[in-house]
């Protein structure tokens, strides 16, 4: 049984979600759920070599605390798909709502046009070895990659004059790295974060997630593989250290 | 004009004729309050923070160390503390942090609740022959049981019952991460709790590897940071707890200073060495009641709905109404902690002026549950200053299913409450990551420490619930009736339900 497909009309999460995970433990490698129209959680917490793909609308949390699967949405998504993530790939054609890519500590997140508020908030990573990355094809709004702790956050801008619209880009970021095409406004940034140079490292850098993001949207990477970026970064690892006293 | 420096806190000596040099002083001092010059001991009291661990150690009890030898003017309004935290302050501009829980001294209302006991009519119970039942389970009671009898006169249960968690004592050990103490700290707590057949925390930093053999005993918390936290940690929990707030800081986030953040600390949390870790007051995917019911439910989802999940909340003028609201999200029991909870670092204006006693908070959570009719659907877990086995029995009969200990648990491990756990450098390897610190903690020793603390305590446990002729935990729950206020005033009394003494 490589091949299952579920149709979720009308399904509440829970019994959808057994019938993923039913269907992985039969060895299932590709599972297509038709007709979803918002259902949460949808692989929350799976662990597996499987490939989801969601026609519809996915709900709240998709891929939440998952490990291994990857989820392809043909449609938009509401928030936080990818909250503390740990590993595998979610892919969405369409748009996602609030808190993208929460807390990932691992894994990839490709959101072809726009994220709502809060986006890669909490990213996390430990060393080189665990490094989550978000990819946002349009535009992402205030508090973008807040309290990063790590990962690489990529905001692509296509057809978009702003691509960074909102204040508060990397507010007590400690870690990683938030790469936004074009220029961003020095006021937009959050409290701990600064402008550092891009480069060619960075282009050479981000360069496989950008072909990985035309690959999976049918785009040419080759328009976006120029210098055209800023690069935002932690002003320090300790950016509330110098707020405290000694009793 | 330079502000100079106030005077120092503790004044320590050391008996001369009694000192044999052995030089432990000097050893065992983190702070570096003592050094030799030539053959003698040179002591710099202004570095003392009373951890006493210099005393605890010296072969011939010469050491002795005062409190603020200096006076100010005495003044009832701007006390020595109000002056220097003034000075403090003035001098650097910034937040002044604290560790360990609320040092004022408002009064303890545990302090003015008597318990009842039995004489003659409904005599008490002898703890010694009559078995008492303790045992306490943690999570969401059905309002009906609905059985099957089978032609054979067999009887089967119907109604599905939710997974909850099974204590042997309504007593466990709340959340204290692994970096705002030590690895051995959670080891000894862990292997105590193992012991006791109860519970602890993980706190909001992750689960260690070392820690893997006791999980069946531990409840792991996902806090606004997700420091740690993976389905392998999810799956590895007895339970879930969200952490919404913390009792020494409600409304605000958790702060491990970066010192503390070492190659282990760094690996559990997933965040670069040396840096903060850094748990803001919101979750980021939480701006309402339904949201949170939400990441319960996400939490359930992904563990399939077998695991209990708590949540925890300051208790705060409308734990109440919140409690109330978390009960219908799927939770299965909400966690109080009063504004006595301890902390490794935390804004001391926090600490000692946000949030109310536990007493009180308990005390209306459980009655709004139950004008509700929904105390069954959630259990109830009271937190925060808790110091004997009579303020567990308080708890309990002010509404408590059971409570969890902090600093108790701390101080059974040598903890002194010197209150500088943020600084790193505790001399008792408790609230340190320093290698030479850690090592001071044997886990084999100071478990036993903890649980004996936990026996003796469920040990008067029963005893005080026999004298009230109760011979079961479940009959102390919330009944109020076998508490009475002494020298309350008539409005706690109102919060608390219960009546004065002769009354
Ligand atoms: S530990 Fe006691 S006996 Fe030893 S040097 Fe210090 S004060 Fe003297
Ligand atoms: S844990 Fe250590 S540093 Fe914190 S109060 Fe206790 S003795 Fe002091």
């Amino acid at each position: 049984m490589e091949k299952v497909e579920i149709d979720a009309k009308g399904m509440h999460y829970t019994p959808l979600n057994e019938m993923i995970r039913e269907a992985v433990r039969n060895g299932a490698k590709e599972i297509i759920l038709d007709n979803v129209i918002g259902q949460r959680f949808i692989a929350d917490g799976l662990k597996a070599d499987v490939t989801i793909r969601i026609n519809g609308v996915a709900g709240g949390d998709l891929g939440m605390f998952m490990n291994g699967p990857t989820c392809i949405v043909n449609g938009n998504c509401d928030h936080a798909p990818g909250n503390t993530m740990d590993g595998g790939t979610i892919v969405i054609h369409g748009s996602a709502g609030d808190a993208a890519a929460h807390s990932m500590r691992g894994g990839k997140l490709f959101v072809k046009n726009n994220i709502g508020y809060r986006g890669g908030i909490h990213m996390k990573q430990y060393e080189e070895e665990r490094k989550p990355v978000l990819v946002v094809g349009g535009s992402s709004h205030a508090f973008l990659g807040e309290y990063m702790a790590g990962g690489l956050i990529l905001v692509l801008g296509i057809g978009q004059e702003d691509p960074a619209k909102d204040r508060g880009i990397g507010s007590g970021i400690h870690g990683g790295m938030i790469v936004i095409r074009g220029e961003v406004k020095d006021e937009l940034l959050g409290v701990g974060a600064r402008k550092a140079e891009f480069g060619e490292k960075e282009l050479e850098m981000i360069t496989p997630y950008v072909e990985e993001f035309c690959k999976y949207f049918d785009t040419e990477p080759s328009g976006l593989l120029d210098m055209n970026y800023t690069c935002i970064v932690p002003a320090s690892t300790r950016p509330f250290a110098g707020k405290y006293t000694w009793e | 004009m330079s502000l100079g420096s106030v005077p120092l806190k503790y004044k320590v000596t050391i008996d001369r004729e009694q000192c044999m040099h052995c030089m432990r002083c000097i050893d065992n001092c983190s702070y570096g309050v003592y050094h030799k010059e030539d053959d003698r001991i040179i002591i710099d009291s202004r570095k003392c923070t009373a951890c006493h661990h210099c005393i605890s150690m010296c072969p011939r009890d010469a050491i002795s160390l005062k409190e603020r030898p200096v006076d100010y003017r005495s003044h009832p309004l701007w006390t020595a503390e109000a002056r220097e935290d003034i000075i403090n302050q003035a001098r650097t501009g910034k937040i002044i942090l604290a560790g360990m829980g609320n040092a004022k001294p408002y009064p303890v209302i545990f302090d003015r609740l008597v318990l009842d006991a039995c004489q003659v009519t409904n005599p008490s119970i002898d703890p010694l022959r009559e078995p008492m039942e303790l045992r306490t389970y943690l999570g969401k009671k059905p309002s009906r049981l609905e059985i099957d009898k089978k032609d054979n006169g067999d009887i089967e249960l119907k109604t599905k019952l939710t997974p909850n968690l099974k204590l042997e004592t309504p007593i466990m050990i709340g959340h204290m991460s692994y970096g705002a103490i030590s690895l051995n700290a959670q080891l000894s707590l862990a292997k105590a709790v193992e012991k006791t057949g109860t519970f602890m925390g993980t706190g909001e930093g992750g689960l260690h590897e070392a820690i893997y053999p006791y999980q069946k005993n531990m409840i792991v918390q996902v806090a606004s940071g997700r420091f740690g936290v993976d389905i392998n940690y999810l799956e590895r929990g007895a339970a879930i707890e969200i952490k919404i707030g913390q009792g020494a800081k409600p409304g605000i986030g958790g702060h491990l200073p970066g010192e503390k953040v070492c190659q282990d600390v760094s690996c559990t949390r997933m965040i670069p060495l040396g840096s903060d870790a850094i748990s803001p007051a919101p979750h980021h995917d939480i701006y309402s009641i339904e949201d949170l019911a939400q990441l319960v439910r996400s939490l359930k989802e992904a563990t399939e709905w077998k695991k209990p999940v708590f949540v925890k909340i300051a208790a705060v003028h409308n734990a109440a109404a919140i409690s109330a609201g978390i009960a219908r999200s799927s939770a299965d029991a909400v966690v109080i902690d009063g504004f006595r909870g301890g902390s490794g670092a935390t804004p001391k204006v926090f600490r000692d002026n946000v949030g109310i006693p536990i007493e009180a908070a308990v005390a209306s959570v459980d009655q709004k549950l139950k004008d509700q009719g929904i105390r069954n659907k959630i259990s109830v877990i009271a937190s925060g200053g808790i110091r004997n086995s009579a303020d567990i029995a308080k708890s309990i009969a002010l509404g408590a299913d059971a409570v969890y200990i902090g600093t108790g648990a701390l101080i059974a491990m040598g903890c002194r409450v010197c209150g500088q756990c943020y600084r790193g450098m505790c001399p008792w390897g408790i609230a340190t990551q320093r290698p030479d610190l850690v090592e001071r903690l044997d886990p084999e020793v100071e478990s036993e420490h903890v649980a004996n603390l936990i026996r003796s305590w469920t040990l008067e446990l029963s005893e005080l619930m026999g004298a009230a002729g109760i011979n079961s935990i479940e009959s102390l729950r919330s009944n109020r009736s076998r508490l009475r206020g002494y020298m309350l005033d008539e409005g706690t009394l109102d919060v608390l339900q219960v009546k004065p003494v002769g009354a």
